[in-house]
């Protein structure tokens, strides 16, 4: 028990757990009423509830960003992706002739997230086949693909009404949020996937050493052009959730710098930048902490001109104490108090 | 609708749209077309006896409401109406709209017109225009200069004023009721945020029963709205009305409310400014109730201060564009006929 107390405190995700938390605590002293979660119109209601489905688009595309991260590469367009399904989506549906109908829906989500496929297999071709710096080869997509959704949605912002379509982003089945069961089952996907058979494996090692894994018969190529393939997808998915939460497509904002966001959970969920080995319920944190905190933003009456500030603050914060450096020394000044555990291990 | 049909006339506005990215909106600003139509006739015939050349020089197709005052500026300064415009899109650098203004200028223009797409930088060429002697009309925004009479008039909406229009309306609907009121701003720092909420305020002002115990930005988008209100509907369960500093935060508000199992409306009162066509819809089905307009409609007006100056009259120095307010009402009746 005290052993997996100390490797939990030790692990990486130890601080964004406790950012977390703090982030909920700070919140209820602020509104005594903040973690209560009631029944209302047969769905459950609150601000946690909130929470869940506001994280449910960026866990989506942070879960394609650490697979993408995990090889050694990153992607920028899942914004522009974002952007360009939700405008698929909702100019299908409000050009035809009866958006009520579920079949519209479903012929518009099927465009929506099988041309975000292409958009990833795009971004795939390039990284793995043409071998373009991701960094470089996700920028094209991330600056012309606000145009290629400006261009469909004609610069205006496309609005719809189709109560299907809004199940998706706003709905609930069984007391919860559709968006959150779906991000829910693709979390599940992916973590069984990973880890449950050798893809995890082979991906880190893709990350860790890519020649290295070609020579020893992994297939870097194709793994690689998975993931780009995945993360775009998942951007596809979340970008309808997007939509559909407002019941409307606009180019220009839709899922504007959800891809540094996504970064940013997935780096306060302990994966490196580097490459290598990736932690998903790590992501998984890092997308509560940061919708928490926009939440928090809110529920505290941060003034608008500081809020960036006050956001830049709780994230430097996690990340210093996430890093070796600063763990050593934290641990260095310690030492004394924590002699006694010491022996403990060693007799383990 | 819309999209298909014009969708290649719009290849280049997309791409525009583009550098938007890095500009942020404005609040009546918003992003649509770019109409490539006036350019066609510019070579032409620039000696054409009584037509009026006015050069026009756009910030670009950012949103829809931009892509209405370009179609309002088409549509009045037209040969029929005795005008010859020369039209061009800067795609939002300051740099193509300097070019575009010094091109006019080389044409000799009779009158030159534009949105000046940041507030500084612009004393150069007007000078040249000036020196031209080409009276210079800004519409929309205005320019920092300290010579004044670098132009000849400043054609645009007062923020401020839209804002005290929407805390009037407040003052005079609430009478001594308790009201608690939640706001959610535009972009920090944008001139229409700061205005539209330092109007609110003064016109709320010694009216103790009216408190704003939440305010927070919403960056004049639906789903920051959406999101900002969902935060203040778990800290504040007493809210009574929302000031919303445009119609897209408004609907996202609009959306939430009905998510926490209230009625908007109703049960929260929507108060707006902007008053584009999915907001006027929202208030003729009583989902609104208040939108303070902020046109894009300005080319009769810009027309009419045109024709002023060609005839040697001088123009007001600052002209408040027409604008007017709309209850539940009369966005049922104005709807049919709306243009944006």
């Amino acid at each position: 028990m005290k052993d997996a107390l100390t490797t939990f405190t030790r692990s990486r995700i130890f601080w964004p757990v406790v950012a977390l938390v703090a982030l909920l605590v700070a919140n209820t002293l602020k509104t005594s009423s903040f973690l209560s979660v009631r029944v209302q119109d047969g769905h459950l209601f609150g601000a946690l509830v909130d929470i869940a489905r506001n994280s449910s688009p960026l866990l989506l595309v942070a879960l394609g960003m650490t697979l993408v991260i995990a090889t050694r590469g990153i992607d920028l367009s899942v914004g522009a992706v974002v952007a360009i399904s939700g405008a698929v989506a909702c100019s299908f549906i409000a050009s035809s002739p009866d958006p009520a109908s579920p079949v519209t829906v479903l012929t518009a989500v099927g465009i929506a997230v099988g041309l975000s496929l292409v958009l990833g297999v795009w971004n795939g071709f390039l990284v793995s086949v043409v071998g373009i710096q991701p960094i470089i080869a996700t920028l094209v997509l991330m600056t012309a693909g606000r145009g290629i959704a400006m261009l469909i949605t004609g610069g205006q912002i496309t609005t719809v009404n189709s109560p299907p379509f809004k199940t998706i982003g706003s709905g609930f089945w069984l007391g919860l949020p559709v968006s959150v069961w779906i991000a829910g089952l693709v979390f599940v996907a992916v973590a069984v996937l990973t880890r449950r058979t050798a893809l995890g494996m082979l991906l880190e090692s893709v990350g860790i050493n890519p020649s290295a894994s070609r020579l020893a018969g992994v297939h870097a190529r194709t793994l690689i052009w998975t993931a780009y393939a995945l993360a775009a997808t998942f951007a596809g998915i979340a970008g309808l959730m997007i939509s559909s939460n407002v019941m409307a497509a606009d180019a220009n904002n839709a899922g504007l710098f959800i891809e540094l966001d996504a970064i940013l959970a997935v780096v306060i969920g302990g994966t490196s930048l580097a490459g290598g080995k990736f932690s998903l319920s790590g992501t998984l944190v890092g997308v509560l902490v940061i919708v928490t905190l926009t939440l928090t933003v809110t529920i505290l009456g941060v003034p608008p001109s500081v809020t960036p500030l006050f956001k830049a603050v709780v994230v430097i914060a996690v990340c210093l104490l996430q890093s070796p450096v600063v763990r050593a020394k934290l641990a260095a000044r310690r030492r004394p108090a924590v002699v006694a555990p010491v022996p403990a291990k060693v007799g383990a | 609708m819309v999209s298909r049909k014009n969708a290649r006339h719009r290849l280049a506005g997309a791409f525009a749209g583009v550098a938007v990215l890095a500009l942020g909106l404005t609040a009546c600003g918003g992003s649509g077309n770019t109409d490539a139509g006036g350019d066609a006739d510019a070579g032409g015939d620039s000696g054409s006896g009584d037509l009026i050349t006015v050069g026009f020089a756009q910030v670009g197709a950012e949103s829809g409401w931009r892509a209405a005052n370009t179609k309002s500026i088409q549509d009045t300064l037209t040969k029929e109406n005795g005008f010859d415009l020369k039209f061009s899109d800067a795609q939002q650098k300051q740099e193509n709209q300097i070019q575009a203004i010094r091109s006019y200028i080389a044409q000799g223009v009779d009158v030159i017109a534009f949105s000046p797409v940041v507030e500084s930088g612009w004393d150069a060429v007007l000078e040249e225009a000036k020196a031209a002697d080409i009276p210079v009309v800004l519409t929309d925004r205005a320019v920092d200069s300290e010579d004044e009479s670098l132009y000849v008039s400043f054609l645009g909406s007062d923020f401020v004023v839209e804002g005290e229009k929407a805390g009037q309306w407040v003052v005079d609907e609430f009478g001594d009721e308790e009201i608690n009121i939640v706001e959610l701003q535009g972009t920090t720092g944008s001139a229409p945020a700061n205005d539209r909420k330092a109007g609110f305020e003064s016109a709320i002002e010694g009216h103790d029963n009216l408190k704003i115990i939440a305010s927070q930005t919403g960056n004049f988008t639906r789903s920051e709205g959406k999101t900002v209100m969902e935060g203040f509907l778990q800290a504040n369960p007493d809210i009574d009305l929302v000031y919303a500093h445009n119609d897209d935060m408004g609907l996202g508000a609009m959306e939430a409310i009905e998510a926490a199992g209230k009625v908007p409306g109703v049960d929260i009162k929507i108060v707006t400014v902007d008053a584009v066509k999915d907001g006027m819809q929202a208030l003729a089905d009583g989902k609104f109730n208040f939108i303070v307009e902020c046109s894009p409609l300005l080319g009769p007006q810009l027309a009419e201060i045109v024709k002023q100056v060609v005839a040697g009259e001088t123009p007001e120095k600052r002209i408040i564009t027409e604008e007017t307010t709309f209850t539940q009402e009369q966005a049922k009746e104005a709807l049919p006929d709306r243009q944006y």
